[in-house]
């Protein structure tokens, strides 16, 4: 006997590292994603079940695995289409768990890019990817998106459906697609983690999911440096968190209590950048993390590095260009050289009208007219400001900036 | 699986028959696709000056000048292909010389 306790404590362990695991091995075997799922959430029940009576098995992931294996062979034996699948499942039946425990990372890894195939629209990757692969269920991941349950139930079945009749293959792609599609798959999983950075309800989670998926894809493509770079990005990122609001306001980089940044997260974030760039060939991600690791590592705001930033946002313009980046850039060129050059890069920027609706371009030149004195032309554009930011932490940040001057 | 490549262009400067015929473009994409032994047919299609639309409304059949949608790209012709998977076909949609100057649109076949 097994403590009730224990047990849950361990299916949740389970369901948290397994999911994906077990979902990607008989989507494998079967090519079915819904009896794949299907399947998979049987095994779990399953262990509820057994576990209390048999204890927890020593490798939870080939336990769970060789039940929802057996469970789709049963589920196929009813099913005279399956009759092809089911001598495959059959074929594979004998020695499973060896057999199983070193085709997982394949299955995981192709399951990833499956999810994230360029002929899926882009939502609908980013939903299979969390359904697939975290096990999220369609109301937590509706939910996250702000989007409603029918709508992504919908984009969900389109997106199985449009796998299995377009033929999009089940596999990681060769060589040559690699780089094009490891951007889409790292864009996703990027996605995933800020829809959680922002502090809403329900969202957090998301966070720790993406840095978990960015950690599965590095281990699975160690000699690839962007993953590396995505995940450092993520710690670093991560660290800073629970220090960015205090009672529902935003607090700007340079106010934040440094000591409560987490340095185990820093320090992991610095190390896994260290291990990309030794890879030698930069990408958009690693920029983006160096620039990250400049702030975490600053003693404090003051001792910023500002110039190697600014030369980092140059690198990334060129690199992956936006005009969001032109914006941060701006901001360093500012802190660097001077309010007057970062001004002018901002009125530019303005001009262009590529950023019209953004609210961090009236934020930023509201912040750096603050600095250079200019209070008047300061709170007219802290007004506009107010008028587009997203979340009530912004809008608390900037009103009291706004009533500062 | 089969898929059907629809090639598309806008067609105001479209190239003859004899041009196409005689650009290496064409020439090493049909030459790849033969080799690769993934073609089963295909066709060039006249313009849409020449087409017409048949459509049957309460019984009375409605014919009309022209082709059903109206867009600037237009089919122009279609190659039907058998490929192991999307992947594939991709690729050899992405090989087609129109996929360049206009779009080429990769449609499975209902088998």
């Amino acid at each position: 006997m097994t403590a009730p306790d224990a047990v849950r404590a361990a299916v949740e362990a389970a369901y948290r590292d397994e999911w994906g695991q077990v979902v990607a091995t008989l989507i494998g075997l079967t090519g079915e994603w819904d009896l794949a799922e299907d399947c998979a959430q049987d095994s779990f029940a399953a262990a509820l079940a057994t576990w209390p009576r048999e204890g927890i098995p020593g490798r939870p992931g080939a336990w769970l695995t060789t039940v929802a294996r057996n469970r789709a062979r049963d589920r196929l034996r009813h099913d005279k289409a399956g009759a092809a699948k089911l001598r495959q499942l059959v074929v594979l039946a004998p020695g499973t768990e060896e057999l199983v425990a070193e085709e997982i990372p394949d299955e995981r890894l192709r399951l990833i890019f499956t999810c994230c195939h360029p002929a899926l629209p882009f939502p609908a990757r980013v939903a299979l990817t969390l359904r697939t692969l975290t096990g999220l269920n369609t109301a937590e991941i509706a939910r996250a998106f702000l989007t409603a349950e029918s709508t992504m139930a919908q984009r969900l079945v389109r997106a199985k459906h449009k796998i299995v009749e377009a033929g999009i293959p089940y596999r990681v792609p060769r060589a040559e697609l690699l780089p094009q599609r490891l951007s889409a798959v790292l864009a996703v999983l990027y996605l995933i983690f800020n829809e959680g950075y922002d502090e809403q309800d329900g969202r957090r989670a998301l966070t720790a999911e993406g840095i978990h998926l960015a950690r599965v894809l590095v281990r699975l493509m160690p000699s690839e440096p962007e993953p590396r770079g995505l995940l450092a990005l993520m710690l670093l990122l991560e660290a800073r968190r629970a220090n960015r609001t205090a009672g529902g306001v935003l607090i700007p980089l340079e106010d934040q209590d440094r000591s409560r940044w987490d340095g185990a997260l820093i320090a992991e974030g610095v190390a896994t950048l260290d291990e990309a760039l030794a890879l030698r060939r930069a990408g958009p991600y690693q920029v983006q993390a160096a620039i990250a690791a400049c702030h975490a590592t600053a003693p404090d705001a003051a001792s910023t590095d500002w110039p190697q930033i600014a030369a980092l946002y140059a690198e990334l313009a060129r690199a992956a260009p936006s005009p969001v980046v032109d914006l941060n850039r701006a901001v360093a060129i500012a802190m660097a050289e001077g309010i007057p050059a970062g001004l002018a890069l901002v009125d530019a920027l303005a001009e262009s009208g590529r950023l019209r609706g953004y609210y961090l371009l009236p934020a930023t030149r509201a912040d750096l007219l603050r600095r250079a004195g200019r209070s008047a032309e300061a709170a007219q554009a802290y007004e506009e400001a107010l008028a587009s930011a997203p979340t009530d932490a912004e809008r608390r940040y900037l009103a009291g900036r706004l009533r500062e001057l | 699986m089969k898929y059907v490549l629809l090639i598309c262009d806008d067609e105001t400067d479209a190239p003859t028959n004899e041009e196409i015929a005689a650009d290496p473009a064409h020439r090493a994409w049909a030459a790849d696709v033969d080799r690769r032994g993934r073609r089963l047919g295909g066709a060039r299609l006249r313009p849409v000056a020449d087409a017409t639309t048949v459509r049957v409304r309460d019984g009375e059949i409605l014919v009309s000048d022209g082709p059903f949608a109206e867009t600037k790209d237009f089919v122009g012709g279609v190659d039907i292909i058998d490929c192991a998977d999307l992947d594939e076909a991709l690729e050899i949609a992405a090989g087609h010389p129109y996929a360049r100057r206009g779009c080429v649109e990769v449609r499975p076949v209902w088998e």
